[in-house]
């Protein structure tokens, strides 16, 4: 078979694969959607401004979790803002760590808060990795001459 | 006898006589020594002294003088020659000087007394300015008086009042005894006394007008001083003792309106005047001065000025009242002739459908009898009733369609349609007709006529079968020739028809039609009679005149009203003639564009694909959903801005936004502020853009913050395409959204 449908091929489970894991949903072929020849790199720009901005709202999280008298409102409020970014680019699994989360944070459930925010960075850098995998899979696909299919 | 160098007086000395003569002497030199003195101090006092070498020279002459007289005391007694010889010195001096000054004298004291003349002619002048500045005052004084007068006068623009004040004030000014005003009457033969001073209420004196005092008065603009006794004078019975003071009269013109030409001033001979009579005190031997004339001129020329200006006012008042009253009564016309045309137009239409039912009836059953069993004569009569009845309705409808037309309440259909189909279907109703006649009809149409137009198909299609239907009605044999053909601009200025004024443009065309028959032709003198309502000539009325007559002036109607002009020409009797007209049409492809940026407007169920160039603000502190908002946006083809805070976005609003997205779920900014503020900048419904607010959750708290801030719609992030494209497409659509989950 040819390099370049193996490629597609193997593109195609990937995506299924994280589909059904639940890393992505809709959303995100939403967002592949937006990708023209406008804007090219839409996708991949979108999902590092997302671990850019993730990495400072962990550290913000952190941040406010250590203190003596935590302020949950302020956790509650970083997480929301996690949860919007997760919602946007479809990371399925992140967004309902969020709800959790959240739930915890309206109990002001110190220990339940801090559990979420290891889960958020596990889930996290987990999802970071497989779309690297992916954006690498479409990177070969492209430089081949191939072009990536569309998401259902 | 010795020598002696003695002089011995002659004779011997009286010792009392001496002694008298020694004291004068002494006093004398006294006195001759304080005169010059007494000068010298008197003059160096006053300021002025002209002949100072005079008194010089004076003074040396008194000083000898008293020198002399002082010598001489010693001279009284035995004296040596030396005395002697300083005597004979002084007197010899003295002499000289006192002769100088008599000879000096001789010139000087004729200065002196011119002096004293020129002196009595200042004091004269002086005497005489005096007299003359207290004229000066005094005229000036009644200047003011003038001033104010004319002040009074031309303050008010009612009659009465200016001739009331005039005769007041100067009255008063010039301390009369009596002022009056003599007014010619309507007939313009007499002078009526319409206003004194003195008296309260004037008896209606009249004096005619053809006196020769009167005469005298009017035929100079100057005051002229009458005689007391003169019937215009004689106001009051005096008693016999009193000498009547001065009496002067002056003419006032009564200036009419029609009196003022445009280009040159009035005319004095058709002028009227009235006359102003003053009289001075009696027994006062005051006597009318010049500046006191004048006055009274100059206040007469004011008064009539101020007159015409009140006729001027009256004239407009009254001008303007019956403008209004005509005003009204045309307002009132109006509005009966618009009852009158509503109530025509409605008799007209129930009319028409009255008339139309029974006469379809007749139609058609008549149609329907002609398929039965008919003896000939019996069809004869059913032809005839259905020709008949056909005609008939022809008129009616006819009837109406001008009516309509002749409102102005004719609208035409406009619409697209297929113009090479118009002239086929013609060409096809008028071939049987013409091919029964032996006529041949040939439809031209040319290469460059559009296919598709923008115009009234009906009317276009009645226009052109009417035409070519009188060409087949009224040729006998022959050929019909129908061509087709786009206007172009040197062929759209006929000189046929002087008064079309063709506008060339690019969505518009000028279609022209030509119909050339071979058939009776008409006289030239009938053509403009053609397109009259039914006028018809002998010469077109036929035994089987199947039209009305209007149907040529049904179709200039509808040329008319499609901008464009229709005419006939012949060349007389017999020779045929040919019928053009042109109308304007549009072009079907180029008329629609629309100056709306973001497309055409669909109907309410298509959604529009792209929104080029539609300008939309996204407000978001959320970068990622802020980055994919945006991307969602310009994917769909809108020109976006994307601001993260609240002022920001209140910084770079403007008009030309129509979609503001708000983030209304972030945490610690209140979004829906975005919104309010909106709402205060943008007061006009139509200059604000269309506010949608984002969120996670749409639940009656985030509901009712909506419905409070006035948002247009509502999304649940996060937005798909499609749901982004249909939400900007009923937005812009309708201006209002509901909740699109």
């Amino acid at each position: 078979m040819d390099a370049v449908a193996q490629w597609r091929n193997q593109w195609f489970d990937y995506t299924q694969y994280l589909r059904r894991e639940g890393f992505l949903d809709d959303q995100f072929a939403q967002l592949k959607k937006l990708q023209d020849e406008n804007s090219p790199d839409f996708v991949v720009e979108v999902v590092s401004l997302f671990f850019q901005d993730s990495e400072k709202l962990f550290n913000n999280m952190a941040g406010a979790l250590e203190q003596n008298v935590v302020n949950f409102k302020q956790v509650d409020a970083y997480v929301h803002q996690f949860k919007g970014s997760s919602a946007w680019i479809g990371a399925f699994r992140l967004k309902n760590v969020c709800i959790n989360f959240r739930n915890f944070c309206e109990a002001q459930n110190l220990e339940g808060c801090l559990r979420c925010l290891q889960q958020l960075q596990q889930e996290s850098s987990a999802l970071k990795n497989k779309l690297e995998n992916l954006f690498r899979l479409e990177q070969q696909i492209v430089a081949a001459g191939g072009s990536i299919p569309m998401m259902e | 006898m010795e020598a002696c160098n003695c002089i011995e007086p002659q004779w011997p000395a009286d010792e009392l006589l001496m002694k008298y003569q020694y004291i004068s002497d002494f006093f004398i030199a006294l006195a001759y020594f304080s005169i010059p003195l007494e000068l010298i101090y008197f003059v160096k006092k006053s300021a002025v002294f002209p002949y100072r070498w005079v008194l010089v020279q004076f003074g040396a002459f008194i000083v000898l003088c008293g020198a002399t007289h002082l010598i001489n005391l010693w001279t009284f007694s035995m004296h040596s020659r030396t005395v002697a010889i300083v005597m004979t010195m002084a007197k010899v001096l003295t002499a000289v000087v006192s002769c100088a000054t008599a000879l000096m004298l001789v010139h000087i004291i004729p200065d002196l007394l011119s002096v004293k003349t020129r002196e009595l002619f200042l004091k004269n002048k002086a005497a005489e300015l005096d007299r003359e500045m207290g004229l000066i005052r005094t005229q000036e004084e009644t200047g003011r008086h003038v001033r104010m007068l004319t002040h009074e006068i031309r303050s008010t623009l009612d009659r009465h009042t200016i001739l009331k004040t005039t005769l007041v004030e100067l009255g008063g000014t010039l301390a009369l005894e009596e002022c009056a005003l003599w007014m010619p009457t309507r007939t313009g033969l007499e002078l009526q006394l319409s206003y004194t001073l003195r008296q309260q209420n004037p008896v209606g004196y009249t004096v005619p007008i053809h006196l020769p005092v009167i005469n005298q008065v009017f035929s100079s603009n100057r005051a002229v001083k009458i005689s007391p006794n003169s019937p215009v004078a004689r106001l009051r019975q005096l008693a016999g003792r009193h000498i009547p003071g001065e009496v002067v009269a002056v003419r006032v013109p009564l200036l009419h309106l029609s009196n003022f030409q445009i280009n040159d001033w009035p005319e004095l001979s058709t002028k009227r005047y009235a006359l102003m009579v003053l009289m001075l005190p009696s027994d006062s031997a005051r006597q009318w001065h010049v500046h006191e004339l004048e006055l009274v001129e100059v206040v007469a020329d004011q008064v009539a000025v101020a007159l015409s200006h009140a006729a001027i006012l009256e004239e407009s008042m009254r001008a303007r009242d019956l403008l209004m009253e005509q005003n009204i009564a045309l307002d009132l016309a109006r509005r009966e002739a618009e009852t009158a045309i509503r109530a025509r137009n409605d008799f007209l239409a129930v009319m028409n459908h009255e008339m139309r039912t029974p006469m379809h009836a007749i139609i058609a059953l008549s149609s329907l009898l002609q398929e039965t069993e008919l003896t000939p004569e019996q069809r004869l009569m059913v032809e005839t009733i259905l020709r008949s009845s056909n005609l008939l309705a022809t008129l009616v409808n006819d009837v109406l369609d001008l009516s309509r037309l002749e409102d102005g309440s004719l609208q035409l259909e406009i619409a697209t349609f297929n113009l090479h189909s118009v002239f086929r279907e013609v060409h096809n109703l008028i071939k049987p007709v013409a091919s029964v006649k032996k006529l041949s009809v040939t439809l031209n149409i040319a290469a460059d006529l559009p296919m598709y137009a923008i115009g009234d198909e009906k009317r276009l299609m009645q226009t052109i079968l009417n035409v070519v239907g009188n060409a087949v009605k009224f040729s006998k044999e022959g050929s019909i020739s129908i061509t087709a053909f786009v206007a172009k601009s040197e062929s759209l200025r006929d000189f046929r028809a002087p008064d079309f004024f063709p506008v060339q443009s690019d969505n518009h065309f000028y279609l022209r039609v030509q119909v050339k028959d071979s058939g009776s032709g008409i006289n030239p003198q009938d053509i403009p009679k053609l397109f009259t309502k039914f006028a018809q000539t002998q010469t077109l009325a036929t035994r089987n005149s199947g039209g009305s007559g209007l149907g040529l002036a049904i179709c200039k109607r509808y040329v008319n009203l499609m901008e464009g002009h229709i005419w006939i020409e012949s060349e007389g009797l017999g020779k045929g003639c040919t019928a053009t007209f042109i109308v304007k049409l549009g072009f079907p492809e180029r008329s629609n564009e629309s100056k709306l940026p973001f497309g055409p407007k669909l109907q309410a169920n298509h959604v529009q694909t792209n929104f080029p160039g539609l300008k939309v603000l996204v407000m978001d502190d959320n970068g990622v959903s802020r980055s994919v908002t945006k991307g969602l946006l310009a994917h769909l083809g809108c020109d976006v801005t994307a601001v993260s805070l609240i002022d920001e976005s209140l910084h770079v609003i403007s008009q030309e936004h129509k979609v503001v997205f708000m983030d209304v779920s972030m945490p610690g900014i209140d979004g829906y502020e975005l919104a309010v503020r909106i709402h205060e900048k943008f007061t006009k419904r139509h200059e604000r853009p269309a506010l949608v607010a984002l969120t996670g959750s749409i639940d009656k708290i985030t509901k009712e913050n909506c419905m409070r801030v006035g948002v247009d719609g509502v999304i649940l992030k996060p937005v798909s395409v499609d749901k982004m494209r249909s939400v900007l497409s009923e937005i812009l659509e309708h201006r209002v959204l509901f909740e699109a989950m």
